[in-house]
């Protein structure tokens, strides 16, 4: 029988093979508020891995990722799986993959973007290359050069 | 490519114009320069209104859209200062936007914020064409520049391009560069160690096929070069005036250099300038500043009609 390094769930998420290091930073773009969650979230870090040697990996109950929220895992933990879970079984497996267009997601470090005056826009960034991660702002037509640091 | 093909069409970026776009633009206007020296009348756009929202000043750009809208037949209006509109109330340009569309049936901005202008073309339901967006685009400099390139050199393709003087800052240079990668020309980047072109412009102008290589004096280029794209290094550059002195010097054009230069090779220079083009230049035939000033005027004329579907009769 294989180990579950945590207690299995019944229903919610589990996002695995997270970059080893990049599990807390996951758990806060999804912005898991502990004091008015109602559910239980685990983050295992630095756990075992086959394919990547080490990895954190984290399981959320009770609740499914939005869109945005995929999005974001993909451009922070690239290679990311996340498991949709329900009745203790997977019923659906996502690999995380950069989104070709991040629009409310990450925000234009340039201070002389339009997008960044308030105007009833939302930051909107286009994918020109995977490796390596490049985004240019749909506005300004800058490259985001660190995309870790502009994610919202 | 059709000149239909164009009706509706927002002028943002030159990034997103093909080289048959391109071409085709630059054929129309060549079609406009009669009609921009007032040789010969026309009316496709009567009935048609520009507006004009110049939230930065500009005397040039401004008057050559007016110019080029007044030719076609067609009438302007607008605002060719923030401080006198509703943005000083602290309207949002997305607001100023749809009501300047809802009054016109062009638009034509300039902004002092990246990337306003392609917001402004997200809230208009009229065509946008961008003027110049702070340190971003201003396609129709660039433009104009490629359509006087092309007028005198007969093609854009391998021709030997020297973009001298502040390659770092200046944002005509970069799109003019982007511009010019397209069809495959040489660059040359005449500047000082300090304002050369950026590698992040670099980068991208090289995987586009186009060969550049780095100068720091002008005099390297003099015999090899078609055009000499020469921009003000601003004074503000450098902490002193002796050190601003000194460059200004290496990077400034004179009749006597030109008489090294090929027959046909042209000197071009976005204006206003400085000193960078000694007046001694302007005598000789390699002067096409004050032509290329005229082109914005056809160049505008075309895009004007064509994202308008303006027919001519002749
Ligand atoms: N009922 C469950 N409760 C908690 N975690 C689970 C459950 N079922 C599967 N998982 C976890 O979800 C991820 C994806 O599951 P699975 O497809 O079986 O694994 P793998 O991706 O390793 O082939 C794995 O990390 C697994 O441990
Ligand atoms: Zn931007």
């Amino acid at each position: 029988m294989r180990e579950l390094k945590i207690t299995p769930i019944v229903k919610g998420t589990v996002i695995d093979h997270i970059p080893a290091g990049m599990g807390l930073k996951v758990l806060k773009v999804l912005g898991l508020d502990v004091q008015e969650i109602k559910y239980t979230v685990s983050l295992g870090i630095h756990v075992r891995s086959n394919k990547l040697g080490w990895k954190d990996i984290l399981k959320i109950e009770e609740r499914e990722l939005k869109k945005s929220e995929v999005d974001k895992i993909a451009l922070i933990a690239p290679g990311a799986t996340i498991s949709i879970i329900e009745k203790g079984e997977v019923k659906e497996k996502i690999k995380a993959s950069l989104p070709k267009r991040a629009k409310g997601i990450m925000k234009c470090p340039n201070p002389n973007c339009i997008s960044n005056t308030g105007e009833p826009v939302e930051h909107d960034f286009i994918l020109v290359s995977e490796k390596p991660v490049k985004y240019r702002c749909k506005y300004c037509e800058r490259m985001l050069e660190d995309v870790l640091k502009n994610i919202i | 490519m059709q000149d239909k093909d164009f009706i509706g069409k927002d002028i943002v970026s030159i990034r997103e114009l093909s080289n048959e776009e391109i071409e085709h633009i630059l054929q129309t206007a060549k079609k406009m320069v009669d009609i921009a020296r007032g040789k010969r009348v026309v009316k496709p756009l009567e009935g048609k209104i520009l507006g004009t929202a110049f939230f930065e000043p500009s005397t040039r750009t401004r008057l050559s859209f007016e110019s080029a809208m007044l030719r076609l037949g067609g009438k302007c209006l607008g605002f060719s200062e923030a401080t006198t509109t509703s943005v000083a109330k602290g309207e949002t340009l997305a607001d100023t936007v749809r009501m300047l569309a809802s009054y016109s049936d062009v638009i034509v901005i300039r902004h002092k914020y990246e990337g306003a202008a392609r917001l402004a073309a997200e809230f208009s339901d009229k065509p946008v064409i961008n003027a110049g967006d702070g340190a971003g685009q201003h396609p129709t400099q660039t433009l104009l520049d490629l359509f006087t390139m092309k007028e005198k050199l007969g093609k854009l393709e391998d021709i030997n391009v020297a973009l001298i003087g502040d390659l770092k800052y200046g944002r005509t240079v970069h799109s003019l560069a982007h511009a010019l990668a397209k069809f495959n020309a040489n660059l040359y980047f005449v500047a000082p160690e300090t304002l050369q072109m950026p590698d992040h412009i670099i980068g991208p102008l090289e995987e586009m096929g186009a060969k550049t290589q780095k100068f720091n004096a002008l005099e390297e280029v003099i015999e090899s070069c078609d055009v000499f794209y020469m921009t003000r290094i601003q004074r503000e550059r450098f902490p002193d005036i002796q050190e601003y002195n000194k460059v200004a010097g290496i990077f400034r054009l004179d009749a006597r250099m030109l008489e090294r230069a090929k027959k046909h090779a042209i000197v071009m220079h976005p204006l206003p300038r400085v000193n960078e083009i000694s007046p001694d230049v302007d005598a000789t035939k390699h002067a096409m500043y004050f032509e290329q000033a005229f082109n914005g005027v056809p160049v505008r004329m075309a895009l004007l009609l064509l994202l308008l579907g303006g027919e001519m009769d002749a």
